[in-house]
This record gives C-alpha cells, sequence and structure tokens, in this order.
C-alpha cells in the first residue's frame, strides 16, 4: 500500500500543539526583515506523524531487519548500547561551545578513541573531525598536498588511483585540486606493479590504495608498492574503508601507509542511518602530524583535556566542520571498542573473513562463479554472472532483485566496474552460518528460476512496496518536492 | 564473544567447507612479516553492565549547566517523537537507499524533507542534506563557481555577518580549488556589513549573505543581493532553518532573489551533542540543479504505473562520473533528516513560527536584564533576531569560568575569531528558557562582576 506523502494528509488548523511553545506577542522586529506569505509545512496531528513515519520506515530493508550484505559498506549489528550511550543528557545536551571545564567527560572519551585508534592502526596521531569516509579523504589527500608544498614541491599534484578504486578516490584527488592518474589491475586482483612504476614521476603526490582492494582481497605486493612509490617521492594513503577485514591482524601503520582514514560507520559499527552521519577519522604517520585536521583533542600537563587549535597546529589543513566533526556518532565508536576489547577487534577480522570464504565456497560449490577463483576472500568477494547475462538474459541486477522478494538485501551491483556483471558481497561477522546457508539457498533458487522462468527473475521484485522504478522519468521530469497542485 | 554467534561446531563445519583447518589459514595471503600477534595497549574488554557504568560517570562529569550559548548551534525542546521514531532500527540500521525497491521509506521521507525545506527557502529544489552548515557552505561556493562560468573570478564575498568559521572551513575546503574567500567591512555601530566600499569591487563570482548574521543582526539583504546580481555573482544565502517560518524568504531578496541558500539544519530537531552530527541543508534555484553536490531523490513511477521514490540526477555523482564529479560527498546525514522532517511535520509552519518569536522575545528579555548591569552593554544597535553581542569593561574569559562555576554557560566569546571584537559574548536565549532562568543568569553575573 502507499503511504500518501504527509502534505497530503494536512487540513488547515489541524496541530500536534503539545509540542510547540505558547502563543506570545508579535516579533519584535521591523517589518521589512519580515515574510509575508509562510512557508507551506503539514499541519498533522501527533498521532498522524507517529503513524506517518512508523509506516514508512517499514517499508524499509534494515540491519535490524534483513541480512543486507552489500559489499564495502560493511553492514554488522549496530549494538544498542552504544545509541543509548552516545544520548546520554551530560553527551546530549553539551554545547559545542560550552566551557571546557564542563566537557571533561566527552573530552576525555575522544582522547580515548584517539588512543585506541592509533593503537589498532599503527599511527602516530589521530584527528576525529572528518564528518565522513569523503570527508576523511579529502583531510588525507589535502595533507599530503600540504606536505609536499611545505617543502617547496608544489609541483607534486598527482594521485595514482587504481581503476578497482571508490568513486570517491578520484572525485576527493579533484576536490584537492590534484591530477588523476588511474592504474589498472591485473588478471589476480593485485595492482599493475609495471604500469605502477609508468605512472610515477617527478610530480607524483602520492597513491590512494584500499587494502584489501575493492575486489576483496589482499594486495600482496604492497610493500614494493610502498617501495617505489616511495623512491619516486610520493605518499601513500590508506582508504580504510575495508579496515574490517584485517582489523586486529594487520595494521596500515605497519604496511608503510603516511595517512589513513577510518570508516568509524563500517568497522566500528556506528548506524548508517539510511545514508549517514558517517564518520571519517584521519590517523598519520609522523611526518604528517603537523598537518592534521582541527581540532584535536590534547591532554594538557594537569591532566586535563583540551582542544588542541590553530595556535598548537599553525600548519594544519584548517577546519573541516562547524564544531569538531560527529561528536556522537565518534560516542557510539569508542563505546563499541571498548565492548570489544583488545581480543574482540581480532575476532572481528576473524570471522568477517570466516564468513566471507564460507559463502564464497558454498556459492562455488553451488555453481556460481567467481571473478577471482585463486583467491582467498577477504571479508568480502566478487562472483560475476556474465555467463547468466549471456546465455538467460538475466542480469546482476536482475539477481539482486530477486534476493530483494526472497527476504535479502541485494549485495553491490556493478562495483568494482572491472568485473561484468558482478556482485560484491560483505556478509560481515555478525552473521550466523544459518543466514549464510539462507541466502546460498535463495541464491541457488534464483539461478534455477532463471533457466526454467528467466522473464520471472526479470520482474522481480514482486514482494516490495513498489516494483521497479522508471529511473529514466525520474530524471527526464524531474519531481523533486511537492506541490499542492500536483 | 560479543555480537558474534558462531558455535565451536559452526566454526569446525564452516572450515570444513573451505578446506581450511585454521581461522589463521584464512589471512596467509597476507605478507607474514605484517601480520600481528596482540593489539598491544588496548584495553580488555568490557561488559555492557560495566561500560554503562564507565559511560554513566563519563556524562555525568559534564552536568546540565544552563545553556545561553548560540553561535551556530541552538538548543530548542526536541518533542518526543523525534528520536523515538528517528532511532527505530528500521531508519537506523539502513544504509543509503540504492536499491529503492528496498528503501522506500528512507527515501519518502527525504522527498518530504526536500519539500519542505523548498518551502522554507523559497527555492525550486533542495538535495537531501550535507554534512552540516559550515561544510554546506564550502560545497555551496564551489558549486557557484560551476554554476557562473562566465565569470573569470575565483574570489568569492563574504558579508560582514556570515559565521568566521564557516569562512574557514570554506577556505580548507574550496580553498585547495583556487577559491579565496575575502570579507567585506563591518559596521562597528550597526554589527552589519558597511556598504560604503561596495561600489568599488572587482565583480566577484559569488556573494555569500548571512540572515540572521552570525552575531544575531539582521543585514541589508536586499541591497547586498541587488549588489551582487549587478555584478554578474552568484548569491548564496546562510539562514537559519527556524528564522525562516518569520524571516523574509531568500527567494524574496531583493529583486531576484538568492541563487543557492545554506545552513545549519541542527535546530529543525537535532540536539546539541557536543557539535553533531548536525546536518547541512542546501536549496537552489531550478537552473543550478545539476551544478548541487549531495544525494537528490525524485518521485517516479514503478512497472505498475504506481508512485514511488529513487535517486535521481546521479550522473552528477562520485560513483558515476568519479574525478569529474560535483563533488565527492558519499554519504549525506540521512538520520539527522529524518529526524528533521518529524520535528517539522509535529510542530508545522505555526509552531516552528512560535519556536522562533519566542526565542527572539526571549532574547530580548535577556539583553535587557544583562545590559541592566553595570559593565555590561549591547554591542550594535538596532534589530537582533535571537542572539545579541554585548560588550564588557573587562576581558570576558575569566567572567565566562565564573559563571561555569555557577553552572551556567553564559555564552560565546568572541575576540579570537574576531579581534576587533574583544572583550564580547555572544548570547541566546530560545524558547527554552523561561523568565527565571534569565532572572538567575542576570544575578549571577551581577555577582561575578561585583566580586
Amino acid at each position: 500500500m502507499n503511504e500518501t506523502v504527509i502534505f497530503e494528509e494536512s487540513r488547515n488548523g489541524r496541530r500536534a500543539y503539545a509540542q510547540a511553545p505558547a502563543a506570545v506577542a508579535a516579533l519584535d522586529l521591523p517589518k521589512e526583515f519580515l515574510r509575508e506569505v509562510p512557508p507551506m509545512l503539514p499541519e498533522v496531528s501527533e498521532l498522524q506523524v507517529v503513524r506517518h513515519f512508523t509506516r514508512l520506515s517499514q517499508k524499509n530493508f534494515s540491519i535490524d531487519t534483513h541480512f543486507y550484505p552489500l559489499g564495502s559498506c560493511t553492514m554488522k549489528y549496530n549494538p544498542r548500547v552504544c545509541n543509548s550511550m552516545a544520548m546520554l543528557p551530560g553527551f546530549l545536551n553539551r554545547h559545542p561551545l560550552g566551557p571546557i571545564e564542563q566537557g571533561q567527560g566527552f573530552l576525555e572519551c575522544m582522547f580515548d578513541l584517539q588512543e585506541m585508534l592509533k593503537k589498532v592502526t599503527g599511527m602516530k596521531g589521530v584527528s576525529l573531525t572528518p564528518m565522513a569516509g569523503a570527508q576523511g579523504e579529502f583531510a588525507g589527500v589535502a595533507m599530503i598536498r600540504a606536505y609536499h608544498k611545505a617543502r617547496g614541491e608544489d609541483n607534486r599534484n598527482e594521485i595514482i588511483v587504481p581503476d578497482a578504486a571508490h568513486g570517491t578516490n578520484p572525485a576527493t584527488a579533484t576536490m584537492c585540486g590534484c591530477v588523476v592518474k588511474e592504474v589498472p589491475t591485473d588478471s589476480h586482483g593485485d595492482i599493475n606493479m609495471e604500469a605502477l612504476k609508468a605512472a610515477l614521476g617527478p610530480n607524483t603526490a602520492g597513491i590512494m590504495l584500499t587494502n584489501p582492494s575493492t575486489i576483496g582481497v589482499f594486495e600482496r605486493d604492497i610493500l614494493d608498492v610502498k617501495k617505489v612509490v616511495n623512491e619516486a617521492g610520493g605518499l601513500l594513503y590508506y582508504d580504510g574503508a575495508n579496515l574490517n577485514a584485517i582489523l586486529g591482524k594487520v595494521r596500515p601503520g605497519d604496511m608503510g601507509f603516511d595517512v589513513i582514514h577510518m570508516n568509524l560507520h563500517k568497522t566500528f559499527s556506528t548506524p548508517h542511518g539510511g545514508g549517514g552521519p558517517g564518520s571519517g577519522a584521519v590517523g598519520v604517520n609522523e611526518r604528517l602530524l603537523p598537518f592534521m585536521p582541527l581540532p584535536v583533542v590534547g591532554k594538557a600537563d594537569d591532566n586535563s583535556f583540551c582542544w588542541l587549535a590553530e595556535n598548537d597546529l599553525p600548519q594544519s589543513i584548517g577546519r573541516l566542520s562547524g564544531f569538531m566533526g560527529n561528536a556522537g556518532v565518534l560516542l557510539r565508536a569508542y563505546v563499541y571498542m571498548l565492548m570489544l576489547g583488545r581480543d574482540g577487534m581480532r575476532r572481528v577480522a576473524e570471522f568477517a573473513t570466516l564468513n566471507a570464504n564460507y559463502l564464497q565456497a558454498r556459492l562455488r560449490d553451488a555453481g556460481f562463479e567467481l571473478a577471482f577463483p585463486d583467491r582467498r576472500a577477504s571479508h568480502e568477494f566478487i562472483i560475476t554472472l556474465k555467463h547468466q547475462a549471456k546465455s538467460v538474459h538475466v542480469s546482476a541486477m536482475d539477481v539482486a532483485k530477486a534476493l530483494l522478494d526472497r527476504g535479502y538485501h541485494a549485495p553491490t551491483t556493478y562495483f568494482p566496474l572491472l568485473v561484468p556483471e558482478c556482485l560484491l558481497i560483505e556478509p560481515t561477522e555478525t552473521e550466523s552460518r544459518e543466514t549464510l546457508d539462507g541466502f546460498v539457498a535463495a541464491m541457488v533458487d534464483i539461478a534455477e528460476q532463471a533457466l526454467t522462468d528467466a522473464d520471472g527473475v526479470r520482474q522481480a521484485p514482486l514482494t516490495t512496496p513498489v516494483r521497479r522504478l522508471d529511473d529514466v522519468l525520474a530524471a527526464r521530469q524531474l519531481d523533486l518536492a511537492w506541490k499542492a497542485d500536483k | 564473544m560479543p555480537f558474534i554467534p558462531h558455535t565451536e561446531d559452526d566454526i569446525r563445519e564452516m572450515l570444513a567447507a573451505i578446506k581450511a583447518d585454521k581461522i589463521s589459514d584464512l589471512f596467509d595471503e597476507i605478507p607474514p612479516e605484517l601480520l600481528i600477534e596482540n593489539l598491544d595497549g588496548i584495553p580488555e574488554a568490557m561488559s555492557e553492565m560495566e561500560v554503562v557504568r564507565h559511560m554513566r560517570a563519563r556524562a555525568a562529569r559534564d552536568g546540565a549547566p544552563l545553556c545561553f550559548a548560540g553561535a551556530g548551534a541552538y538548543e530548542h525542546h526536541i518533542p518526543a517523537v523525534v528520536w523515538d521514531i528517528a532511532t527505530r532500527g528500521e531508519f537506523y540500521s539502513a544504509y543509503t537507499p540504492y536499491q529503492a525497491e528496498a528503501s522506500q521509506g528512507t527515501l519518502q521521507t527525504i522527498y518530504e524533507y526536500q519539500s519542505m525545506m523548498v518551502e522554507l527557502t523559497g527555492m525550486d529544489v533542495s538535495n537531501a542534506s550535507l554534512y552540516d552548515g559550515a561544510s554546506a557552505l564550502a560545497e555551496a561556493s564551489l558549486m557557484a563557481v560551476r554554476g557562473n562560468r562566465r565569470c573569470k573570478s575565483t574570489r568569492v564575498l563574504l558579508a560582514a555577518g556570515v559565521n568566521p568559521v564557516y569562512q574557514k572551513v570554506g577556505k580548507a575546503i574550496a580553498g585547495s580549488q583556487g577559491l579565496v574567500f575575502e570579507r567585506l567591512p563591518l559596521d562597528i555601530e550597526t554589527g552589519i556589513t558597511s556598504l560604503e566600499t561596495l561600489g568599488t569591487e572587482d565583480a566577484p563570482v559569488a556573494v555569500i549573505i548571512q540572515q540572521p548574521s552570525f552575531f544575531g543582526t539582521l543585514d541589508r539583504i536586499d541591497e547586498l543581493t541587488d549588489w551582487a546580481h549587478e555584478k554578474g555573482a552568484i548569491v548564496i544565502a546562510i539562514t537559519n532553518p527556524t528564522s525562516l517560518t518569520v524571516l523574509k524568504s531568500p527567494a524574496k531578496w531583493g529583486r531576484e532573489g538568492a541563487d543557492i541558500v545554506c545552513g545549519e539544519g541542527q535546530p529543525l530537531g537535532v540536539p546539541l551533542s557536543s557539535g553533531g552530527p548536525y546536518f547541512g541543508f542546501m536549496a537552489c534555484k531550478q537552473a543550478l540543479v545539476r551544478q548541487m553536490p549531495g544525494r537528490i531523490v525524485g518521485r517516479t513511477v514503478d512497472l505498475d504505473g504506481k508512485k514511488g521514490f529513487t535517486l535521481t540526477l546521479q550522473a552528477r555523482e562520485q560513483h558515476i562520473r568519479r574525478s569529474k564529479a560535483t563533488s565527492n560527498i558519499c554519504t549525506n546525514q540521512g538520520l539527522m533528516v529524518t529526524a528533521a522532517t518529524i520535528y517539522m511535520s509535529l510542530l508545522g509552519q505555526e509552531g516552528i513560527a512560535r519556536v522562533a518569536v519566542s526565542s527572539q522575545r526571549n532574547t530580548v528579555e535577556l539583553v535587557k536584564a544583562l545590559t541592566a548591569i553595570n559593565g555590561v552593554e549591547v554591542a550594535f544597535s538596532g534589530p537582533h533576531f535571537h542572539e545579541a553581542l554585548l560588550r564588557f569593561d573587562r576581558p570576558v574569559e575569566p567572567v565566562l569560568r565564573a559563571l561555569a562555576a555557577r553552572n551556567i554557560v553564559g555564552g560565546v566569546a568572541i575576540g579570537d575569531s574576531v579581534p576587533e571584537l574583544a572583550n564580547t559574548i555572544l548570547v541566546c536565549a530560545t524558547e527554552t528558557k523561561t523568565s527565571a532562568d534569565i532572572a538567575t543568569y542576570a544575578q549571577a553575573l551581577a555577582e561575578v562582576l561585583a566580586a
């Protein structure tokens, strides 16, 4: 059933008055500054609002309701206690510019979080301020640029990215005023070393790498990559999208990375919230310490906690948010890390990897084609449906939609771009074996239906609140806001 | 094992299916010299009971002071419904709505949010949000450059009342693409932009006007907007969403209205939470929609002709266009937008207008009470919205510290970010403050200054 747009429930004069302050005298301002025609917002009762948004929520797939094996997104269980602790009144009602004396509890949490993230990643400094992975990337590349500039090498403006990289990597490089050079991946999933060497030169600023890479395998030549990039004067940037795969097993700092960002909403299980808020804390090695984004939490001589700002880090790349980043998200990550502890963090990588390799093996045995069959899966892996696409005209998108009908959120489709008709599957460590077996059964069921009733698969989904949507129409006849006459 | 469901039997059978002996074998493609044995320095795990006790103790240290600070983040009453519904698992633990059929709840919520922001700002379209107000301004500046290709300038002019931190963030984010941010002079009597030097300025690519200003004053938006348009610049408005129910819509500024409107969405149902997560809003005229960064949701139809919602205009975005995208932004602030949409639905236009009026009147009352004290005066003549700058006869840091000791957040010292405004505090009294609260502050301040 369609849930009406809330504007259509509006009736003149209906109010949810309990929430508004009592009517007071008019605004004490000259008329020239005032609005003549009030905005039209819905006029509905409190119960209508509760029902409307509760019903809308029920139209979503979510981790709390469905297996969500979305590759490169790490959709694992978001512990409820992380939310309730971040929403304790002392944290929730604290004004960001309130006196430091009344923020020591919060600041100590942030300081502890910085310290833990340093140890987990093997980096020398951490700034928590970037508000999402993409902003963490921005901070990282901006620091690389600032480093070269401080050494009089402003010419170094080329950023190398593998062809399998997330779209944010090249987009970030452009935002930082850099030129992007793509290098290919070889047939086993490692970076093509010859192409990398050819791409390096006197203008190389650095390379952005995800390891394990976006194709779900560990970059085996990472130490050689470090060697040749460093020899060319470039720095190494670690995209932490896949940190879940190696948490507590390998540290980016030990691999030789100069700067990293962490997606706390992936590895440290803060909620994705229907697309944000995320948090993209950055870690740096010694030589990038002076350039970290502001503010950073410091510890004063008297063991109290304080903000480090422009006076403390004059070479900083500056501020990326109005205050100090997504504090509430950081608190959730902090609680999660406390509950895992040193052994729990290692188990994250171990069981994420166990689940991925098990699911990979089961799907392979069931007849699905692996994109990189001679490799171990990291925490995720790719299957390609290029043969089904050719023989029965059932695409990766069709299979993704057919999974929705069987109660599973679809894996990531058509990414990375270099594998045709691919599904990137990341089960995460919090899923049970029975769930994975159920998913395999659903995939087998779809493959069988594709042979006998391909059209049925192409019609999927049938059980969701809407069927496949007309994206072309959506882009051609833009309807981006409700209007009374529509 | 916290959050991991595997039994010993599971592990054994799963390894057998993989044909591996033990879990550590699964890491055999990693160069062995890189593997570590344990995470030195990370504490042992805490149980939920222990972690609750630990966090409660930390939160209790931060107390519950009476807060009169604003400066970009405002304490408003948040109805219980807002976060009760927003933290339902179906909203809280869903991802970006790429699979539209499985995400209609999030998508329709964003469409309703966009519709509400279009109403509030008077613009034609809104995106699905950006990270916060400051970064939204940086994105708006880059968008103005893309939308104003005829103009060869890389100068962005800021009215005197633009939040100084927003300028810093603009420089950090947009500066690397060559944008230069310059500030118009402040009229020190009135706290608004001095228009005297306007005629001599070279044509900038964009002009940014904040209303109400960072100081709570009301700037000459009509003159500034018309001047900017005559110069061929794009006009970016920064506004407070609460104020938009009562103050002139940016679409009506000057003869043509602002071209892009952005700002901090936090006042719409998002808690102060030490500075985030908040959300930035952005709306614009139709002609600029393809230059807009971030997610946009559109309404369309499905195979059966039934109405439904989907992400649209994705050809602007990083996962399609890569290095040629309008921004590297990937996620937005989905959960905060969900909260804001619920907040706006509950309060409606009249409810938010009451919040605005009540906050403005309380601030007038606060200013009156505080300036009755010797050594305190209002810094700027002229009207204010729900903030005002107070000038003291002495350095304000010790005053704020003494107030903090009395459990009052007395406001925000401005001298650090605007040197000509030494010895000033920006104060704010929203609808959450009663006359008794205001009297408490006034009495405490009188005692502190007399001490």
